[in-house]
């Protein structure tokens, strides 16, 4: 790709993006104020969460992998039937899989 | 930029913020790295992630780039996977509730970070904090480890070494699990477990959010409405002190 057709992508495909973010916020209030579409933004909340732990957990590119990645959900996830903070979670997540790749695994 | 009452919802939120902003900033290392090695230079990297600013949508662009896609190929791969960020803004638009240049700015900020933490909070004001805090977090630390990432290629290291990548899902897992205790949040966590799984190897990263969240639509659409699912702390203003601490 020459430098002004990579610019030209780089700029273009920006600006979609940011279009993108913006036509979202636009969305009429009124649009979202009903009792059921508040219940259906409740679950799209839980549903998106639940994607990006799966996504972010999981995938590989286009792979479904098991990695140093899934034992660090479990304690993260045992960690947090025991009620520890936020910050606790994550940094017991990062320990375990950075722990399991120093060993050689994942 | 936004003065906000510092109630023990607020510092929650801020704390998550910070802790998903190192945890995600510090991955611009790849793509900084990725990006030069791809055949973009320094500047057009650069630009790219304080424009763009969507990590997904960043890496795909460059990913194509690299193979040597054609420019409309780079920028529909782009721009499909920020569709999503259509449905964020849409979701937390409501709970920052700003007008004018802010409202750019949170546009600009918005992504998978600062609204999964915005829409975990128990409140509208820790909802604000945690966007805030996170997207801007993301936003100057991703921006210099891009920075980082390009000017040195990999001699910084490999972020996963460091366990970064578990560190992010951790925080989702994080962010997702108070809202699990309503039966039908259940029933929407597993089929957005198994629609996300079920899709990763046959699209483009970022869509398996989206079909994901369309199951959680029809669930809504479908089910009867009941009180238990409306009683959602994030979707009430009022909500009492003692449902705010047992959110935490």
């Amino acid at each position: 790709m020459t430098t002004a057709a990579l610019w030209t992508t780089v700029l273009v495909a920006s600006l979609a993006c940011f279009a993108l973010k913006l036509a979202g916020h636009l969305v009429p209030r009124s649009w979202l104020a009903s009792e059921r579409v508040s219940r259906v933004t409740t679950l799209v909340t839980v549903a998106l969460l639940v994607s990006l732990v799966v996504v972010q957990g999981f995938a590989d590119g286009r792979t479904l992998v098991v990695d140093a990645r899934v034992p660090a959900l479990a304690v993260a996830a045992l960690a947090l039937a025991l009620r520890a903070p936020f910050i606790l979670v994550v940094l017991l997540a990062a320990a375990t899989a950075a722990g399991l790749r120093a060993l050689g695994w994942g | 930029m936004i003065v906000l009452p510092r109630t023990p919802a607020v510092r929650a939120a801020v704390r998550q913020g910070v802790s998903v902003s190192v945890a995600t900033g510090l991955y611009g290392v790849s793509f900084g790295a990725l990006s030069v090695a791809a055949g973009v230079d320094l500047a057009p990297t650069m630009a790219l992630s304080l424009l763009m600013f969507s990590g997904g949508s960043q890496f795909a662009l460059v990913g194509v780039v690299g193979a040597a896609g054609t420019p409309v190929a780079a920028i529909a791969t782009a721009t499909l996977l920020g569709l999503r960020n259509t449905l964020y803004g849409a979701v937390v638009s409501p709970l920052l509730e700003v007008r004018g240049w802010r409202r750019l700015a949170a546009a600009q900020l918005t992504i998978d970070e600062s609204t999964a933490v915005a829409v975990a909070q128990p409140e509208p004001t820790a909802s604000r904090a945690g966007f805030w805090v996170t997207g801007v977090g993301v936003f100057v630390l991703w921006n210099t480890f891009v920075l980082l990432g390009a000017l040195a290629g990999d001699a910084l290291g490999d972020p996963r070494a460091w366990g970064l990548d578990a560190a992010a899902a951790a925080a989702f897992l994080a962010l997702v699990w108070p809202r699990l205790a309503p039966r039908r949040a259940q029933l929407v966590a597993a089929l957005a477990v198994v629609a996300t799984a079920a899709l990763v190897p046959f699209v483009p990263p970022g869509v398996p959010v989206l079909a994901a969240a369309a199951v959680a639509v029809v669930v809504g659409l479908v089910a009867p409405g009941d009180p238990g699912a409306a009683e959602a702390p994030a979707d009430t203003g009022d909500t009492g002190d003692a449902d705010r601490e047992a959110a935490r």
